[in-house]
C-alpha cells in the first residue's frame, strides 16, 4: 500500500487537514519504544487504498525533542511515498523552514498551503505558480477546515507517486559550508548508514547529537582519520555553523518568499488582536482565565451528570436486571450469575456510567484547544507559574490531566526544559483526573447534594494547589538550576472545528471505553475473586481475602476518620483504577454497585467531615497504575513511579488526616 | 550598533534581531520559530508576564529572561 506522511507546524492545521483527508477511518497509537502519539488513517481513491501517517507537529526536524526525531526518522526510513507538508498561508516564511529540511532530505513534497483564505482576509497575497517552482514542488492552496482543495491534493498526491522525480534541494549554505558538505558526503557514500549522505554531511555540519552519536557507534566502518579530524573540528566550531546553516536556510526562503509573496504595508488590527486585548490583559487575564475554567467544570457537571449521568445509570441497571434475569431462568450457577451482574455489569458498568460526563469535560477541553485559548492559558499562568519556579507550559499539562493523568503526563513533552518536564511529570498526579470524578459525585450525592459544583471546584483548585507547592518544594530541592526560558507561539483564535473537537473527544473516550473493557475489567475480575474467597465466606463481607487486606490498612486511616475496611478496600482499588472505587464500594457497603442505596449506606458509614476527609484523600493520594507506569516509560526509570507512589499517598494522608482533625476542632463533624 | 535588549522596547515599536546570547537551545529554538537575526517584528505587549512579539502579523509569547538576551536595533 502506498503511504503519504503529513508534517507541518503546530498550529498549521495539519490535524484538521489529516481529518479531512481520512474521514474517520483512523485510528492512534503509539510510535515503537517512545510515547509519541501515532495516528494513522486512509483513504480511497480510484479503487485503491492509501495509506495517510500523520506525524506529530514540529517547527523543525532537528534533533531536539521526541517528537522531531520520530517525525524525521519516519521521512527517511519509514519511505512515505509522498510527504505532504502542510504550510500556514498567513505565515508562510517559518514554515517553509520546516519545508527547507523536507527538500533537504530529498522527500517528495507537497505543499499544502493552508488557510488560504485567512491569508486572503489579511490581504496576504501569494503568487502559487512562482512559489511552486522555486520550490521545485507542487503547490496546492487548501481550506481544510471546509475540506477546500482536498480532491486537488490526494490528485496531485497519487500522480506524483508514479513520477520519478530526483529532486535536489539547491539551498547554498554559503561556499565554506557547502564545500564541507560535499567533503563529508565523499566519505560517506557507501557507508549504508540508513540517511541520505548529503544529509548526513548537513546534520554533522550542524551538531545534531543524534547523527554525531550514529557515527560514534559506527565506527567499525573505517571512516579516514580527515573524516574524524574533521568532525572534532564541527564539534569545536558547531554553534558558529549550525546558526549559520539556520541563517542560510532562511535566506533561501527569503529569495523565494521576496517575489511570491506580498504582505499588506499596514497589518491591520485583527479580530485576534482585539480578542487578546482582553484575554492577555495584565488585571483581566487571569480572572477571566479562573472563570473558564470554572464555567468548564460547572457545565460538566451539570449536562454530564444530571442530564445524561442519571439515564445512563437507569440504562445499565435495568441492562443488569435483564441480564439477570435471563440468567437464572437458564439455570446458570449462582457463581456465574454472582460473577456477570455483581463483577462484569458492576463494575464495567460503573465505568460505563460516567461515559457522559467525561464527553462533555474532553469536547470543552477540545473547544478551547481549538479555538487558540490552551496558548493563552499557559502565557497569562506563566507570571504565577514562575514565582513557582515552574513555566506557563506546565500548566497546560496539568489542564490536561482533568481528563485523565496518563495524557497530562503525556503532555509535558511540549516541555523542552528536562527539569520542567520532570516536575511536571511529577505533579500531574495531583490533578485530578476524570476518573476520580465519579468517586466525588457519589459522597456529594450523599452529603452535599445542593453545593456539587462548588464542591467540585474547590476539590479541583485544591489539586492544582497542592501540585503548584509540590512544584515548587520540588524546584528548590531535587531539581534545582538556572530557570527555563519560555517561547511560545499565540495561534490566532479560530472558530474551533466541530469535526476535530468531536474527533479528539472520541479518541479519548474510545480510550476510557477500552480501558473500561481491558484492565478494569481485570481489575474487577481480580477484585470479585479476592471478595467471593475463601469459599464459604459471605461475598464482600469482612471474612473475605479482601475483607482482611482492607482491615489490615483500615488502622492507617483512624485519624482520617474513615478507618474502616470498607474504606481501605476502595482505596486499595483506586491504585489498581480509580474508576474501580465506586463499584467496590458499592459491593463493600451496600451489595449493589451504585445508585441510591449506596447513597443511603455511605450517608450511614461516613459523616459529612469524614466525607470530605476521603474526598480529599481520593484527590491526593496514589495514581492509578496505567499513570505510574506512563511515568516510569516517560522517565525511563522505577525510581520515579515508585517515589510518586509513595510521596503523593503521604500527601494524601496527611491532607486528608488535617482536614478531619482541624474539622472536629472547629466543630463539624 | 551593539543594540538594547528586548526587554527594554515598548509596544508598538519595531525592532530588529541584532544578536541572541542565550543558551545554546533557547537560541536554536528562537532561529527556528523565526527570530533569527535581521528578522523584522514589532512588539505587541511588554508589561507583566512574557513580551508578546507580531513576527508579519504572527504572535510569539517570550518570557522576560529570555527577552534580557535578545539584543535588538529599533
Amino acid at each position: 500500500m502506498n503511504t503519504i506522511a503529513l508534517v507541518g507546524n503546530p498550529n498549521s492545521g495539519k490535524t484538521t487537514l489529516f481529518n479531512a483527508l481520512t474521514g474517520s477511518n483512523q485510528h492512534v497509537g503509539n510510535w515503537p519504544g517512545v510515547t509519541v502519539e501515532k495516528k494513522e488513517g486512509n483513504f480511497k481513491f480510484n479503487e485503491k487504498i492509501y495509506n495517510v501517517v500523520d506525524l506529530p507537529g514540529t517547527y523543525s526536524l532537528g534533533a531536539f525533542s521526541e517528537d522531531e526525531i520520530v517525525a524525521r526518522d519516519f521521512i527517511l526510513r519509514g519511505n512515505p511515498d509522498i510527504v505532504i507538508n502542510v504550510v500556514d498561508s498567513t505565515n508562510i516564511e517559518r514554515n517553509l523552514y520546516l519545508t527547507t529540511q523536507l527538500l533537504e532530505m530529498g522527500a517528495k513534497v507537497i505543499v499544502a498551503l493552508n488557510m488560504i483564505d485567512e491569508a486572503k482576509a489579511r490581504n496576504i497575497e501569494v503568487d502559487i505558480d512562482t512559489l511552486s517552482k522555486k520550490l521545485g514542488a507542487p503547490v496546492i492552496p487548501t481550506i481544510a477546515s471546509k475540506k477546500k482543495g482536498i480532491d486537488e491534493l490526494i490528485k496531485k498526491s497519487v500522480e506524483l507517486m508514479d513520477e520519478e522525480t530526483d529532486y535536489k534541494a539547491h539551498i547554498s549554505y554559503g561556499e565554506n559550508i557547502d564545500r564541507e558538505v560535499e567533503r563529508l558526503k565523499g566519505f560517506l557514500t557507501d557507508k549504508n548508514l540508513e540517511y541520505p549522505p548529503q544529509w548526513i554531511a548537513i546534520k554533522l555540519l550542524e551538531g545534531d547529537e543524534y547523527i554525531h552519536e550514529l557515527i560514534k557507534e559506527n565506527e567499525d566502518l573505517n571512516f579516514p582519520d580527515d573524516f574524524k579530524n574533521a568532525i572534532h573540528e564541527f564539534n569545536k566550531n558547531r554553534e558558529d555553523y549550525e546558526l549559520e546553516i539556520i541563517d542560510k536556510r532562511y535566506e533561501f526562503i527569503n529569495n523565494i518568499t521576496n517575489v511570491t509573496v506580498k504582505l499588506p504595508d499596514q497589518a491591520k488590527e485583527t479580530l485576534t488582536d482585539k480578542i487578546d486585548k482582553i484575554l492577555t490583559h495584565k488585571y483581566f487575564g487571569l480572572p477571566i482565565f479562573g472563570l473558564i475554567m470554572f464555567i468548564v467544570f460547572q457545565l460538566t457537571f451539570a449536562v454530564g451528570e444530571d442530564l445524561f449521568g442519571e439515564l445512563t445509570v437507569t440504562g445499565i441497571e435495568f441492562l443488569g436486571k435483564i441480564i439477570g434475569n435471563f440468567l437464572i431462568k437458564i439455570n446458570a450457577s449462582d457463581w456465574i450469575v454472582s460473577f456477570v451482574t455483581e463483577g462484569v455489569i458492576g463494575g464495567v458498568g460503573a465505568v460505563i456510567e460516567f461515559i457522559p460526563l467525561i464527553i462533555i469535560l474532553y469536547m470543552l477541553m477540545g473547544l478551547l484547544e481549538d479555538s487558540g485559548y490552551m496558548a493563552r492559558a499557559a502565557y497569562v499562568m506563566d507570571n504565577i507559574m514562575r514565582a513557582l519556579g515552574l513555566q506557563g507550559k506546565t500548566f497546560i499539562s496539568m489542564i490536561v490531566g482533568f481528563g485523565c493523568n496518563v495524557p497530562g503526563i503525556m503532555a509535558t513533552r511540549t516541555l523542552e526544559d528536562k527539569k520542567d518536564r520532570m516536575i511536571a511529570t511529577l505533579i500531574n498526579p495531583f490533578m485530578s483526573c476524570g476518573a476520580r470524578l465519579p468517586i466525588y459525585l457519589m459522597f456529594i450525592a450523599a452529603f452535599f447534594p445542593n453545593r456539587g459544583g462548588l464542591v467540585l471546584f474547590s476539590l479541583y483548585f485544591l489539586g492544582i494547589l497542592v501540585a503548584l507547592l509540590t512544584g515548587k518544594l520540588f524546584s528548590k530541592t531535587l531539581f534545582k538550576g538556572e530557570p527555563s526560558y519560555f517561547i511560545m507561539e499565540l495561534p490566532p483564535y479560530r472558530k474551533p472545528t466541530i469535526r476535530n473537537v468531536l474527533r479528539n473527544m472520541w479518541d479519548n473516550v474510545s480510550e476510557f471505553l477500552k480501558r473500561a473493557g481491558t484492565t478494569i475489567f481485570i481489575v474487577v475480575t481480580i477484585l470479585w475473586i479476592l471478595a467471593v474467597l475463601p469459599r464459604g465466606v459471605e461475598p464482600y463481607s469482612q471474612d473475605s481475602i479482601l475483607g482482611k487486606i482492607g482491615m489490615f490498612i483500615a488502622p492507617i486511616f483512624k485519624p482520617a476518620g474513615f478507618g474502616t475496611w470498607q474504606a481501605a478496600v476502595g482505596l486499595f482499588s483506586g491504585i489498581a483504577a480509580k474508576e474501580a472505587v465506586v463499584a467496590i464500594l458499592g459491593m463493600v457497603y451496600a451489595g449493589v454497585e451504585e445508585g441510591a442505596e449506596l447513597v443511603t449506606a455511605l450517608q450511614g458509614a461516613f459523616t459529612p467531615l469524614s466525607a470530605a476527609a476521603f474526598m480529599i484523600m481520593t484527590l491526593l493520594y496514589t495514581p492509578c497504575a496505567a499513570a505510574l507506569a506512563t511515568i516510569k516509560k516517560e522517565t525511563n526509570s522505577y525510581k520515579w513511579p515508585i517515589f510518586t507512589a509513595l510521596y503523593t499517598f503521604f500527601i494524601g494522608w496527611i491532607g486528608a488526616v488535617l482536614v478531619f482533625q482541624i474539622g472536629k476542632l472547629l466543630g463539624f463533624s | 550598533m551593539s543594540g538594547k535588549p528586548l526587554v527594554r522596547l515598548n509596544p508598538g515599536d519595531d525592532a530588529k534581531v541584532e544578536r541572541i546570547n542565550a543558551g545554546w537551545n533557547a537560541t536554536k529554538r528562537l532561529y527556528e520559530m523565526g527570530l533569527n537575526t535581521g528578522a523584522k517584528f514589532k512588539v505587541v505587549k511588554n508589561d507583566r508576564g512574557p513580551i508578546i512579539l507580531s513576527l508579519s502579523g504572527n504572535k510569539i509569547a517570550i518570557g522576560r529572561g529570555l527577552a534580557q538576551k535578545i539584543m535588538v536595533n529599533e
